[in-house]
């Protein structure tokens, strides 16, 4: 009985933005099928009682001064741009809807998933 | 060794002799005026280009650079003017830490071209304290894989058997010492990372305790299981890198506050004091089956030795041992998932030609720039963290995690150290386990634990198979526990010569069996 | 698969799936109750970012103020920004939440060129306040809306879309300081909705934690918009507003979609629960593409940022260093000042307003007296009040008030005191230096004003007899002409009783 199917293998690609051919998504799907059954034995383990273990260091934030330290030059900053044009980073043109205004999208604002 | 020469260039025939050399001696050395810094990096600079061609350890050289550093410390020590503790001694570092203005790329298409515009906390306390950086070493792409297969600048040979893999990730950092390509080097341990490969080369490794070291500058793969750790041939000379590069960083938020334990003491304690009465703790599950025989054989020998010292052996218990592949996979795959993210071919490395929308410069990026690994490991992420899934696996995952870290600190209340094999196999062949991911995911069985947990482990040499591989020892301790782990390594290593033995150069053409 | 709690969506807002839309008879917006969620999101004024030491302040060229940590370099990795901790705490306070003791980061992921990492480091599961209650005035009314939380973010860098085919990315703007600030559904109305947002502007200046321009984006604000037949109790489906950036686009915005929702309803049809951007040159709103999958956001603890402790120690010290909130001074005022509600809201609109006018009243001034002079004089000659909280601000709250107290002892007529006002403005001078050198005290002296008064009436013959005659009216006259005579210096009531004295005698 498999885990995960090719249709869903798809979406993930997507989700995670990696461009799969039909031989690779065959390929993927065996893989994390196998991968998922191996995982699958934790659900053998009882964790009811059990707080989750998201950091291996027992210390709390620390935090920093509110000074501003040197900032990059806009050459250091754009140094690896694949694209520049001036002092900006160049994208193919976005297009968040038909029909909807262009200008800056507010912060939280991303683009449908999928 | 070759006395100084009056001129700042030497020819072969007058460098030293540094295959095999420590640091400590090479750093003594160089204070000491026996050698000039730029003779050493001669020394080294010329091992590299006659041998590095068989074993594919380094994907970048900066003889220019390194020369010109070395020269300005020889310079600095006839002025009078003060020289770091490593003043002279060359190392490499994993292409995984950023180099200011030198290409870093983890052995990925996707970063080719990188450079970065500042330097990793780890590498600048190694250039602070003196030391000649030779190059960037090679890897797997993004620490992934466990036999640098994975890399997408070419294989690293095993430099005691040309057809066997070097360990992984950090496999051109344990060969280029192993081979004294260079006389130390940094490397990463995620899951096991850099002991396994320094088990497979027959050097000593050290993965710290989680936070000892500072990741600033480490490109990351799983945020909450990098280690930045170092390479050497000599228990000693593996602490005494830790000592320069461990220490509080207020540029990483999760490295440790505390200051920096005594490590070179820890290690002379152990081997001139001894360990009479540390009590050594043997877990179970760590000798189960699938260990290959002569891996067993070497590493109960070695307990018996460190018994013999004088150390009383316990047998302990991890019980959560047989969930900890499933654990770690489930933890760096969903972290991995999210920090590769950023590679999307807008801001830095590489983008995919003719891109005509957003959604084809992400999708194709990522498809031609990553590897099979990394986009494994990256579904695997993505899928887990979905909504929906989150809590039937990471969620999971990350409460067995602690069930294995409660594991641990039970096991150390009745133990002051654990000894296990660091890999329940020898170097294997190039191919063997590339068919089936759980093959070489199951190799990082006794490694990956102590990433969960976040608690110090090395490994050393602590034998041959009769095929001539090395087999490795891995010495736990508890967090912080850094001085223990070293006391009783250090101790090993004093009464055995395993770590003397040194593979042979390749043949230029690389025909060494 | 047990649900857990970092499922994404909206807290607190209810979907309404399956709940009853309307198609019973009858139109009109009356039968149907507008309810609203909105979040805003406060851009902090710290001086640098959340994560990382590059500069957050606005208006530098693009891409010259940032580092690699905000670019989402390899290796780089985040240090929380205690300034940024203090304004959410005191924002917090001022709003009567719950700080929590822990609060964690969480890890967004989406894919979008302004958003470096691939990922918005944020606050999903624990952030560091809960609930929380907003009180403003809608119409001299109290209003109170409830918040659900208060949690930090970063900010994303800003797209450009210029020429055909390409977009420009500018990070200038990538980690700075955010507090988002998410309502419960209490709000009622578009009117009301544009009060509140105005309601946390005011007090987020007075905490001098954000400047709440709306305009530049500093403040930004997004609304959740349902309808239900009134008296039903499960909610409608909500569309989501976006891009209304001032206080009249929220209010324009809300009420557009409200109709718009309506007409659906009415007609029988559904409303789609979608993201709608405001298009305010065009008056209407526009639908984003939804798809079934749209934000899984994918959130999981952020590793690199151990949880943040809040100590008990920590928020005593706030506690005691927090500024009085606008509604508080708007209650002392009204109450204890007895100062009408619309000075006491023009007082309360601005912090240094507020504290001006109550360091005039500590300097002595009597409350009507310094609201008068404050709200009259001092307000109509500054462009933006934040200059009075400088230091070299023209007139000085104490130099205000030894104004106000020569007037009220009578040493300087109304009209007077405003010329010195303008003087001590123009000239950074106080009113005794001006008073005194100028010999403008206003003459009390009854025997000069009677010498003065002898002096008119002499000089007026013909109005001292038609005075006399009958024409009381000609007494404006002979004050006028003492007045004219003194230089304008002569207390008028003085004059007016002496003259009465002679004409009388």
């Amino acid at each position: 009985m498999s885990r995960i199917r090719p249709e869903e293998v798809r979406e993930i690609a997507v989700l995670a933005r990696l461009a799969l051919d039909d031989e690779e998504i065959a390929r993927m799907t065996q893989d994390l099928d196998a991968i998922l059954g191996y995982v699958a034995a934790l659900g053998e383990l009882d964790t009811t009682a059990t707080l989750p273990m998201t950091h291996a260091v027992p210390f709390d934030c620390p935090l920093r001064e509110d000074v501003v330290t040197v900032a990059l030059p806009v050459d250091a900053a754009l140094a690896n741009a694949p694209q520049r044009e001036a002092s900006f980073f160049r994208v193919p043109r976005i297009v968040p809807s038909a029909g909807a205004p262009s200008g800056a999208m507010t912060a939280g604002t991303p683009p449908e998933e999928g | 060794m070759a006395s100084a020469a009056s001129s700042s260039t030497t020819s072969a025939s007058t460098l030293p002799e540094v295959r095999g050399a420590s640091i400590a001696t090479l750093a003594e050395g160089v204070r000491a005026g026996r050698w000039k810094a730029r003779d050493l990096t001669e020394a080294y600079l010329d091992r590299v280009a006659r041998l590095d061609g068989a074993l594919g350890t380094y994907l970048l050289v900066d003889g220019e650079r390194a020369r010109r550093r070395a020269s300005a410390i020889d310079a600095a020590r006839v002025e009078g003017r003060p020289l770091g503790p490593l003043a002279g001694v060359p190392i490499a570092l994993k292409d995984i830490f950023i180099t200011r203005d030198i290409e870093t790329t983890c052995a990925s298409k996707i970063l080719r071209g990188f450079h970065p515009p500042y330097e990793s906390t780890p590498s600048q306390r190694l250039a602070d304290a003196g030391t000649v950086m030779l190059g960037k070493l090679n890897m797997d792409e993004f620490a992934m894989g466990s036999s640098n297969e994975n890399s997408s600048r070419g294989t690293v040979k095993n430099p005691w058997s040309l057809a066997h893999v070097p360990g992984g990730s950090s496999g051109g950092s344990a060969a280029a010492v192993a081979a004294s390509l260079c006389a130390g080097a940094l490397g990463t341990d995620t899951g096991g990372s850099i002991r396994q490969p320094a088990a497979l080369c027959g050097v000593v490794g050290i993965k710290p305790t989680y936070g000892r070291v500072s990741r600033h500058g480490v490109v990351a793969f799983a945020s909450s299981l990098d280690h930045p750790g170092p390479f050497g041939r000599t228990v000693d000379d593996v602490a005494t890198l830790l000592e320069v590069i461990a220490g509080p960083d207020p540029m990483d938020a999760t490295s440790i506050p505390t200051p920096v334990g005594r490590y070179r003491e820890a290690v002379r304690a152990g081997s001139q004091a001894g360990i009479a009465g540390v009590r050594v703790g043997v877990p179970a599950e760590y000798f189960g089956a699938g260990m290959d025989a002569e891996v067993e054989s070497a590493v109960r020998a070695a307990i018996a030795e460190v018994e013999r010292a004088g150390a009383n052996v316990v047998p302990v218990s991890l019980p959560n041992t047989k969930y900890a592949i499933a654990t770690y996979y489930l933890i760096c795959t969903a972290e991995a998932s999210s920090n590769l993210a950023r590679y999307d071919g807008v801001r830095f490395g590489y983008r995919t030609p003719d891109a005509h929308s957003l959604e084809e410069l992400y999708t194709r990026t990522r498809g031609e720039g990553f590897g099979w690994e990394p986009k494994r490991r990256i579904m695997l992420g993505t899928y887990v963290l979905r909504a929906g899934y989150y809590e039937a696996y990471y969620g999971k995952a990350l409460k067995a995690r602690r069930l294995l870290a409660d594991d641990f600190a039970a096991a150390f209340a009745r133990c002051d150290v654990m000894l296990t094999p660091t890999s329940p196999i020898p170097a294997f062949r190039f191919g063997e386990k590339t068919a089936d991911p759980l093959q070489m995911y199951l190799a990082d069985v006794m490694t990956v634990a102590a990433n969960l947990a976040g608690i110090p482990a090395l490994s050393q040499c602590c034998g041959f198979t009769r095929a001539g591989l090395p087999i490795g020892l891995q010495v736990m301790g508890p967090p912080l526990g850094e001085e223990a782990v070293f006391r009783v390594a250090g101790a090993y290593e004093a009464r055995t010569d395993w770590h003397r033995r040194l593979p042979e150069d390749p043949r230029a053409s690389g025909g060494v069996a | 698969m047990s649900t857990d709690s970092i499922a994404p969506g909206r807290a607190g807002v209810g979907t309404g799936a399956g709940a009853r839309e309307s198609t019973a008879g009858g139109t009109g917006l009356g039968k149907y109750e507008v309810v609203i969620g909105l979040e805003v999101h406060a851009q902090l004024a710290t001086r640098s970012k959340i994560f990382s030491g590059s500069s957050a302040a606005f208006g530098a060229e693009p891409n010259a103020a940032t580092d690699p940590v905000c670019l989402g370099l390899p290796g780089t990795l985040p240090v929380l920004n205690r300034a940024a901790v203090l304004a959410a705490v005191k924002l917090g306070l001022a709003v009567g939440s719950h700080i929590r003791q822990t609060c964690r980061f969480t890890r967004k992921h989406y894919f979008y060129p302004d958003l470096p990492k691939g990922f918005q480091i944020s606050q999903f599961d624990e952030p560091i306040c809960e609930g929380g209650t907003v009180r403003f005035r809608l119409h001299g009314e109290a209003r109170s809306v409830r918040l659900v939380r208060i949690h930090l973010e970063e900010d994303a860098g800003k797209n450009l879309h210029a020429a055909a085919g390409a977009s420009f990315v500018d990070y200038n703007r990538a980690g700075v300081p955010l507090c988002e600030i998410v309502s419960e559904p209490d709000v009622r109305s578009a009117e009301e909705a544009s009060e509140y947002v105005r309601a946390l502007r005011t007090l987020v200046r007075y905490l001098g934690i954000c400047d709440g321009n709306m305009e530049e984006g500093s403040m930004r604000c997004d609304a959740n918009v349902s309808l239900r037949l009134r008296g039903a109790e499960r909610l409608g489906t909500k569309a989501e507003l976006k891009n209304m950036n001032s206080f009249k686009n929220v209010r324009d915005a809300i009420e557009h979609e409200v109709r718009r929702q309506a007409a659906l309803l009415d007609r029988g049809e559904r409303v789609i629960q979608e993201t709608r951007l405001w298009d305010a040159a065009r008056g209407l709103s526009v639908a984003m593409r939804s798809k079934e999958h749209a934000h899984d956001y994918r959130y999981f603890p952020e590793p690199d940022l151990p949880p943040l402790v809040v100590s008990d120690a920590y928020l005593a010290d706030v506690r005691a260093s927090m500024p009085e909130i606008p509604e508080a001074r708007y209650a002392r005022y009204t109450a204890l000042a007895a100062l009408s509600p619309q000075d006491a809201s023009v007082l309360c609109a601005e912090r240094e307003i507020a504290d001006y006018f109550d360091a005039t009243v500590r300097a002595g001034a009597a409350p009507k007296k310094a609201a008068n002079w404050v709200i009259n004089e001092v307000l109509a000659r500054v462009d933006d009040a934040r200059l009075l909280g400088e230091a070299g601000v023209k007139v000085a709250p104490t130099a205000l008030a030894e104004l106000i107290a020569l007037v009220d002892a009578g040493t300087l007529s109304g009209k007077l005191g405003k010329d010195v006002f303008l003087r001590m403005w123009a000239e950074g001078r106080t009113a005794r230096d001006i008073v005194a050198a100028e010999g403008l005290a206003q003459v009390s002296d009854t025997d000069a004003i009677r010498a003065a008064g002898e002096r008119v009436l002499a000089a007026h013959p013909d109005e001292l007899r038609r005075y006399r005659a009958g024409e009381r009216k000609l007494m404006g006259f002979f004050v006028g002409a003492v007045m004219k005579e003194m230089g304008g210096k002569a207390n008028p009531k003085g004059a007016n009783e002496v003259l009465k004295l002679l004409l009388e005698g």
